[in-house]
């Protein structure tokens, strides 16, 4: 490794705009003539839109354009779609409803927009969208997906009977009923996994422009992915054809997976540009938010683990119900079946498991991927099916994971997932130690001399990334490859540009991609440029969720490099007349093996693009590409420790302390490594404790501002205790596995488990409020 | 509509506003100051913070015709030409951002705890001042760094192992 290549900590290249106010995002971008979109959203659940009268809104000052549904629809622009199909179980195609993006007949939530203002100021278009007057004939609302299964609940979609969107299963039924009929000890458990909202500090914002002189639109918004942005936009919606449209996503303050969908307000804005004769700049205010990005979780579980005498697992049955919300969002089926059940076989030899899950529609906002995205839905389950199942056998829950843990390479698990690499007991020992869980019992003692409980909990975790080879996801309906793009492209000066179809919204790409360069030619990273983000630019790519931009999207950069570096080569062996294998390029010098013949690496890319002295044949240039397809999923794993101190009084639950011990395989910046598990954590940690979502019977969302959901903040959380263990992911040429969402996949099940411990009643569910905590702990006592 | 005037990072400004013309709209729409962010709308999550005379504001809290006659500081206005303020080279060192959307509000906010504590900031102090800024990327713990970092302050006890 040199100073700024693999394994180096970098400080962050792109920190400087950040840290002066000179980044630019969306709602930062102006051009001229802009004027400023507000949508009417539906103030209902559930209703019939019996009439839109715009006039009065129409006659208000500054309002230049009033847009709804019909006229959208009459436009000719599509529903929106979901870009993964899942079969029922019988065999029969999921059944969604329309999904439009201005809604002209029916409303399913609150929030929905119905139609669009263009006005001079954004106050203008806010105060003219209150005076859009829309008829609404109410119906029956249903919330839960529980409730909307049983007979008689409200309907939402007619192409959905009973609300049932898919019956779905994965695993051997047979084969672990059998197993469960040899069992010594069957542990069961009822699980809620709570919504959540994603809560990028960024909201969602977007601009479009339409340009009558050339046909064509552009569109800057607040997208992970804005080459499927406009892929969908194109193909689908019938906004543009792909050459006539333009996506920039510039600086994005957050994802979370909350930006990767085409929501109805880009779509509209565009389509209002036109219609309008304006560009139209739509920035969500925080309510906006919370009505309507899409939320994240909501699984109701019921979940049996059978056991020999031995405490060996013999099989696990899972039982899902998991609500999709009123419409299904882009990769909404994919979440609680591929992402979810997939994962259940945790870190352990289990061998049979069946998993069913019901998805469900209900009159709240679309529920879609969120940070981890399936798999903290399965960790949960399996994590707190293991610490129950420990405690009740009245035996160690290290002793019982490692028991059960895991240990030869690759291992196929009886969902699908063929772990390819892992040391699960090295990340077990790495936590157990920097927890010093063999103190615990006198710091619990300690605690409980001044009258607190103390607790300790684990989760030992494993996911997957990079989201696999794009025949595979094919094979299970996803409508999208899920390969990475690069090109790489050496100035004559020998200054680079990387262009990838990844992007960052506060991953630090900018620093990490750089690196590869510094590792691969001793340059500087300065020396580098990463562009992203904008579909005139990179020609195209799948952008950045499920911590895909390094295991899938630089290993993609990797292969462009490899292109370049064996042209370089040639011509430095050319022009040094010496065998091309002799050729050795480091610290910004290109030389012969064992000689003091060498030529600077400015001087072999000059030479390039002079072509004054190239190899017979060659063309000029050094620009290459690459495309990388991933050869499987990655599995980064680790053992998380939660240590607790309950205050018996008011139920209060202070996190002492946090360890988390992951294996993310090979390493670029530690330094910003840790800050994704940081960041993690706090999600996972803010899951567990704070974050809870309320709808009312009527379907209002009681929770739509930072006064009434809890935001995990400073005050909230502990300094982390953070390490890695490595194992190389054998899958991609750099080893690498993935670290954006394991903080917030492991953690939820190891605060709980140390609540519980604490506590000493298992009954708890999420989030963990003084109020459930007091009255969980009460009801033992 | 109010006629206002006032300093904003050294330059005196003048112009005619709405009167419901919020600070924060005033900076970012009038003056082009776009480092200056809204996160939300209930004066919760600190990304539109600004030094208003000296003191950290939220500058959606306050009108900008009540901001007339002072002199405003925002983040474009804080490092002295190439170099950094103190407080922002301290968040690059100790990578106190990701995503940087509430970065401004949050180094504006700790330039003013910095102010008011000095070296003898402390964890607990931090993260309880910090209570009206919100990140949802980096879990505050290289925040808290970076602002103990820039205050000459001793780091905690948990931090000496690494």
């Amino acid at each position: 490794m040199g100073v700024e290549g693999i394994g180096a900590k970098v400080l962050r290249k792109e920190d400087r705009r950040f840290i002066t106010g000179r980044g630019r995002y969306v709602d930062d971008m102006s051009v001229p003539g802009m004027k400023y979109g507000a949508f009417v959203r539906s103030p209902h659940a559930h209703a019939k839109i019996t009439g839109v009268d715009v006039s009065a809104a129409k006659d208000m000052p500054g309002v230049i354009a009033v847009l709804d549904g019909k006229q959208l629809q009459g436009d000719g622009i599509g529903n929106l779609i979901c870009g993964w199909a899942v079969n029922s179980k019988d065999g029969t195609p999921m059944k969604m409803g329309a999904y439009p993006a201005l809604a002209s007949e029916t409303v399913r939530y609150v929030g929905q927009p119905v139609a669009i203002v263009v006005a001079e100021t954004q106050a203008k278009a806010r105060e003219a969208a209150e005076a859009v007057m829309v008829d609404y004939e109410e119906l029956p609302v249903v919330t839960k997906a529980v409730d909307a299964l049983k007979e008689g609940a409200p309907q939402l979609h007619p192409e959905a009977p009973g609300n049932l969107i898919f019956d779905w299963e994965l695993g051997d039924k047979t084969a672990t009923d059998e197993a469960f009929s040899k069992a010594a000890h069957v542990t069961k458990l009822h699980i809620h996994n709570n919504r959540l909202i994603p809560n990028p500090m960024e909201p969602r914002a977007a601009l479009g422009h339409y340009d009558p002189a050339e046909d064509h639109y552009t569109c800057w918004t607040t997208s992970q992915n804005p080459h499927v942005a406009r892929l969908v936009m194109s193909a689908f919606y019938n906004v543009a054809p792909e050459h006539k449209l333009r996506v920039i996503a510039p600086d994005v303050g957050g994802g979370f997976g909350s930006k990767i969908y085409i929501y109805p307000e880009e779509i509209v804005c565009l389509w209002a540009s036109k219609r309008a004769g304006v560009p139209v700049k739509w920035t969500s205010d925080r309510t906006e938010a919370f009505l309507t990005d899409a939320h994240g979780r909501d699984h109701e579980t019921e979940v049996e683990l059978a056991l020999d005498a031995d405490n060996k697992i013999l099989g696990l049955k899972v039982d899902t119900i998991a609500n999709i919300g009123a419409y299904m969002s882009l990769f909404s089926s994919s979440v609680p079946t591929y992402l979810y059940a997939t994962l259940l076989s945790g870190q352990y030899d289990i061998p049979a498991i069946h998993a069913n899950v019901r998805a469900v529609y209900t009159n709240t906002a679309p529920v879609d991927a969120y940070r981890g995205a399936g798999r903290p839905e399965a960790t949960y389950v399996v994590e707190r099916t293991m610490e129950t199942a420990a405690r009740e056998l009245g035996i160690s829950p290290a002793e019982f994971r490692r028991k059960n843990f895991i240990r030869s390479f690759p291992h196929q698990t009886p969902v699908i997932m063929n772990y390819d690499a892992g040391d699960f007991e090295a990340c077990l020992n790495a936590g157990m130690e920097a927890a010093d869980v063999a103190g615990f019992e006198g710091r619990r003692q300690e605690a409980q001399s001044r009258g607190k409980l103390r607790g300790l909990g684990m989760s030992c975790y494993i996911e997957a990334c990079g989201i696999a080879p794009s025949k595979a996801v094919g094979s299970l309906g996803a409508g999208v490859g899920l390969w990475e793009s690069a090109e790489v492209r050496v100035n004559p000066v020998g200054t680079i540009e990387i262009l990838t179809g990844s992007h960052s919204h506060g991953q630090g790409h900018e620093t990490t991609f750089a690196q590869l360069v510094a590792e691969r030619f001793g340059l500087p990273v300065d020396n580098v440029q990463i562009v992203h983000g904008d579909t005139d630019k990179v020609q195209f790519g799948m952008g950045t969720y499920g911590s895909r931009s390094g295991a899938v999207g630089m290993s993609a950069i990797h292969k462009a490099l490899d292109k370049v570096e064996a042209k370089a080569k040639k011509i430095a062996a050319h022009v040094l007349e010496a065998d091309e294998g002799d050729i050795v390029i480091e610290n910004g010098e290109v030389k012969v093996a064992g000689t003091d013949k060498k030529l600077g690496w400015h001087e072999v890319c000059l030479g390039a693009y002079t072509a004054h002295n190239l190899p017979d044949g060659m063309e000029p240039g050094l620009k290459e590409g690459a495309f990388y397809d991933p050869t499987n999923f990655t599995f980064p794993a680790g053992c998380y420790i939660c240590e607790v101190e309950v205050d018996p009084d008011t139920g209060v639950t202070e996190i002492i302390q946090f360890v988390a011990a992951d294996d993310f395989g090979r390493v670029i910046n530690p330094m910003i490594v840790e800050g994704q598990v940081h960041g993690g954590l706090a999600q996972g940690i803010g899951q567990a404790i704070l974050e809870g979502t309320h709808y009312d019977e009527t379907g209002q969302l009681t929770t739509a501002s930072y006064m009434d959901y809890a935001m995990p903040r400073a005050w909230d959380l502990p300094m982390f205790k953070v390490s890695t263990t490595e194992t190389i992911c054998p899958g991609n040429p750099l080893g690498m596995k993935g670290c954006g969402e394991a903080g917030a996949i492991g953690s939820p099940p190891a605060v709980i488990n140390a609540i519980t411990d604490a506590i000493g009643n298992n009954d708890l569910t999420m989030p963990a409020t003084p109020e459930k905590v007091w009255k969980a702990l009460n009801a033992v006592q | 509509m109010t006629d206002i005037t006032m300093t904003v990072n050294g330059r005196e400004v003048s112009g005619s506003v709405e009167d419901r013309t919020l600070l924060v709209q005033y900076l970012r729409e009038n003056l082009g100051l776009t480092g200056t962010h809204v996160g939300c709308d209930t004066s919760q999550c600190g990304a539109c913070v600004v030094h208003v005379d000296g003191k950290a504001v939220k500058a959606c809290t306050m009108l900008a015709a009540q901001a007339s006659g002072s002199s405003v500081t925002t983040i474009e206005g804080l490092a002295q030409g190439a170099d950094l303020h103190p407080v922002q080279a301290a968040f690059r060192e100790h990578h106190g951002l990701q995503c940087g959307f509430c970065t401004p509000g949050m180094i504006m906010t700790a330039v003013d705890i910095i102010a008011r504590h000095g070296s003898s900031l402390d964890e607990h102090t931090v993260r309880e001042e910090l209570d009206g800024n919100i990140c949802r990327c980096t879990g505050y713990h290289n925040i808290v760094k970076a602002i103990l970092s820039a205050a000459g302050a001793s780091q905690p006890q948990t931090m000496a192992a690494e």
